[in-house]
């Protein structure tokens, strides 16, 4: 299947617009059903909890942050208050950054990441849409949403988000902090790159993948997606880059539960049709898969849901499960000689099983030196640095992986997440690295 | 090409662990799946061997004397001694300095934030200065806006449980002004904090009374803050292990997951193990099938390690109809009547604390009629039945003995 040009751009830009009455705006009728998550029945899971309190243990948030009362209370207790009486969400929920190590902490398996997204969805619900907050939140929330209007003027983009005035305002009015730079906006997005190479080069009756790119390597990380596409060519595979909206990620961090079903309605819509025609899904962002696999089943249930999770992989997890990847590597003839890497597995890779999957395949390669920095967040958690009122709590929280990658051998860091990335080069300046990048200089 | 290794362990408890690393050393590939955080993390950080036998004889001065008394369904009884003195032999190895009691078979008695006095086999360094069998006298230290662990109560339990020293409990305020119902990784992470650790050591000081050594809950998770305040006080200070979430466990557990990365045994977690796949004959298992999402993947290789913890850990399961092991569908006996499993008293002997798999002297899972199930599985810890190890105080023993045997018999057989 090969990619046309986007015809949904107009509708992105609607998406700020409350009283947005196209097919996909939030009508009062569907921002009620936005919340069938909060319908679902979550009371085996609050019975489950037998309080060992784990999850706060594993919280990064509640070890820095005092006023943060911890995943136990935002979940279960929270629960069981609210069905006792009519008791509204505590405004803590929106201090969770949504990292989820909590449920892979929970002995118990108590789904305490889906209690906090309908908590925080129903939060935000009872938010004044006026408030500073909201506004903020909702800004960070649909980043995509402004990365396709800046990635048409990129050099301009850069210039103005890199502005001190910019910077300043963006603190002042909208509690955005100006210690980080923005991400720059590549020149040529990935889709652009995409449609002008002609697609897929490759076709296959029975090896084809549909990459679910999502929004930060389409607009500022183009050179990790082409990595897949080039890695996933080599072993074979057809391609497909289907339209897509932003994975919910931020969304769901954010309690804009009703953005969120927005973008996964549509997801699930063009990404089941491909599941139906053979393909699988595949993400370079472990946040991306995580959306698909978990959040989505868990909060929302339009048609081809359970498909779309089903069918939804990691990239290096996917070739690891169906094609020799660690021979390739070893027995390719490309010289690697990779600056020593500072390894940093992002929390959400670890709810899917992948957080030593980079460790595993580099360690025995030739020219590449790999080294983990250890098991702590790195602190940003999506949009949750990028708070003002946060950003202390999140260097904080980091604190320990700059320590770590301070003292590995080498200056170059290596992440799946695109915002772990961020805050792994803001605190030690090192450039960052995906690791298909590198399995792309390995094997092409 | 799927995933595949030539021994594959599953659960990232102890008995998983010392499983993969000792696999590991005989020169196999291993991989260890464990479906969440270790459970260690929950664990108290103490490392039992025997306290008392199962008629409720104890505490037990020394563990490999009373061996000999146990029943021949028992774990220990299955491997023999010689498994258990090489299992701490391999915990030491693990924890070095960390963690003391190597010295002596005899249990040492280390008192915990109950006020009850625990035998146990190795304790954390930290914990050193507390034990029971020490004459000097004590005082413990409890915070108010920490409730888990009341001082006074816990002071008061050991005098009444005839320890040879006097003891006296304090509850101080916390030099931070923390939440009341802080979490106790925001109370370590206070103590790090110089200024805090001097606040403590003042607020103390003046309930000294005579105490020759200051016991603070398990929350000094750096050697310096502990090291500081003894300075400060001019007394031996040690630690009070708790119940989950405990320090020391995560500590534990992290020295493990260390050593295992360093032995070079690959780890997934986050995912469950949830079924197997088996050669033609369903005489041997050929894979191990993870849960992703409701699509399985299977995960091969030539020798399996089940070590997925009793019925706490979840190794067995239970419901109205009988008692299973999920993952290879394992014979555990049990009664036919469910109000057999249990006794009507608390703390009575019941018979569900010893479900588990009935293992073969090399502890391959056995049948209902004793012939091995699988000969390419071996059970390790709690998922192997026949000790009450919660009222024995025997789980981490039986744990790194049969993670031994079955490690090193899987990594034997490739």
């Amino acid at each position: 299947m090969s990619d046309t040009e986007d015809t949904h751009e107009h509708e992105y830009e609607h998406e700020f617009d409350q009283s947005d009455s196209s097919p996909t705006g939030p009508t009062p009728v569907e921002s009620a059903e936005a919340f069938d998550g909060l319908n679902a029945d979550l009371r085996p899971g609050a019975d489950n909890c037998y309080k060992c309190t784990s999850c706060d243990t594993s919280c990064p948030v509640a070890e820095v942050d005092d006023e943060f009362p911890g995943p136990k209370f935002q979940g279960p207790e929270q629960w069981r208050l609210k069905r006792k009486e009519d008791t509204d969400i505590d405004e803590s929920i929106m201090s969770c950054s949504n990292c989820m190590r909590c449920d892979d902490a929970c002995p118990s398996s108590v789904p305490l990441s889906q209690m906090h997204n309908t908590a925080r969805g129903e939060y935000v619900e009872g938010m004044d849409k006026f408030s500073r907050e909201y506004i903020r939140n909702r800004i960070l929330a649909n980043y995509g949403t402004l990365a396709r209007i800046g990635s048409r003027v990129p050099r301009l983009t850069n210039a103005i988000m890199g502005n001190r005035v910019t910077k300043w305002f963006n603190e002042r009015l909208l509690g955005i902090t100006s210690e980080r730079e923005f991400p720059e906006f590549a020149h040529q997005t990935f889709r652009k790159w995409w449609n002008d190479r002609g697609g897929s080069q490759v076709t296959s009756e029975q090896k084809r993948i549909a990459y679910f790119h999502g929004d930060y390597s389409n607009f500022n990380t183009p050179e990790v997606a082409k990595a897949l596409v080039r890695v996933f060519e080599s072993f074979g595979y057809e391609i497909a880059v289907p339209e897509q909206r932003c994975s919910g990620t931020p969304m769901f961090a954010n309690g804009m539960l009703a953005d969120a079903r927005r973008a996964a309605k549509f997801n699930v819509e063009t990404l089941s049709a491909l599941v139906e025609d053979g393909y699988d899904i595949i993400c370079s962002c472990t946040s991306c898969s995580m959306a698909l696999r978990q959040e989505y089943p868990e909060l929302f249930d339009f048609e081809g849901t359970g498909e779309v999770a089903a069918h939804t992989y990691e990239a290096v997890e996917y070739l690891r499960l169906h094609e020799d990847l660690e021979g390739e590597l070893h027995d390719s003839d490309s010289e690697i000689d990779h600056p020593a890497l500072a390894y940093h597995a992002p929390c959400h890779a670890r709810n899917q099983g992948l957080h030593r999957q980079a460790l595993e395949l580099f360690r025995t390669l030739d020219g590449v030196d790999i080294e983990d920095v250890g098991d702590s967040c790195s602190g940003i958690s999506g949009t949750y640095g990028w708070k003002s009122e946060k950003y202390d709590y999140s260097m904080e929280i980091g604190e320990e992986m700059f320590e770590e990658m301070k003292d590995a051998e080498g200056t170059t860091g290596m992440t799946e997440c695109p915002t772990c990335a961020m805050q792994m080069e803001h605190g030690t300046g090192y450039e960052i690295n995906h690791p298909l990048e590198v399995i792309e200089a390995a094997l092409t | 090409m799927p995933i595949s290794e030539d021994v594959v362990v599953i659960g990232g408890g102890l008995s998983g662990g010392v499983a993969a690393l000792v696999a590991a050393r005989t020169g196999a590939s291993v991989r260890l799946i464990s479906h969440k955080e270790s459970t260690l993390r929950h664990a108290s950080g103490l490392i039992d061997v025997l306290g008392y036998l199962p008629d409720g004889t104890g505490p037990i001065v020394n563990p490999f004397d009373a061996l000999d008394e146990l029943p021949n369904e028992h774990p220990y009884s299955v491997v023999g001694e010689t498994a258990v003195r090489e299992g701490l032999t391999i915990f030491d190895e693990i924890v070095g300095e960390m963690y003391a009691g190597g010295h002596t078979d005899t249990n040492a008695l280390v008192p915990t934030q109950g006020g009850t006095v625990k035998p146990t086999a190795r304790y954390p360094q930290s914990v050193a200065a507390g034990l029971a069998s020490d004459e000097r006298d004590m005082l413990l230290v409890g915070f108010e806006a920490l409730s888990d662990f009341d001082a006074p109560l816990a002071a008061e339990h050991l005098a009444a449980a005839g320890v040879p020293f006097e003891t006296q409990g304090v509850t101080v305020q916390f030099p931070e002004d923390l939440r009341d119902d802080a979490r106790i990784t925001r109370f370590a992470t206070a103590l790090e904090r110089d200024s805090n650790t001097r606040a403590l050591a003042d607020a103390v000081e003046s309930h000294l009374d005579g105490a020759e050594r200051v016991g603070f809950p398990a929350l000094l998770s750096k050697d310096t803050v502990r090291s500081e305040l003894g300075t400060r006080l001019g007394k031996p200070v040690f630690e009070i292990p708790g119940g989950p979430p405990s320090l020391l466990g995560l500590e534990l557990a992290e020295r493990l997951f260390e050593t295992l990365d360093e032995a070079g045994v690959h780890i997934s977690s986050g995912v469950p193990v949830v079924g197997h796949e088996t050669d033609g004959n369903d005489e041997r298992v050929t894979a191990v099938l993870v849960d992703r999402n409701g699509q399985t993947h299977p995960y091969h290789a030539e020798q399996f390690v089940l070590a997925t913890g009793g019925l706490v850990g979840k190794g067995i399961d239970t419901d109205r109809d009988g008692v299973t092991e999920p993952i290879f569908d394992c014979y555990i006996p049990h009664s036919e009547d469910r109000y057999d499993w249990f006794s009507n008293e608390a703390f009575g002997d019941h018979s569900f604390a010893r479900f588990g798999i009935v293992p073969s002297e090399g502890l391959q899972p056995t049948d209902a009629n004793g012939e091995i199930k699988f000969e390419n599985v071996r059970a390790a810890g709690s998922v192997v039945g026949g000790a009450d190890i919660a009222s024995e105080k025997s789980g981490s023993g039986v744990s790194l003995a049969t993670g031994l045997i079955a490690g090193r018999n899987a990594g034997e057989a490739i």
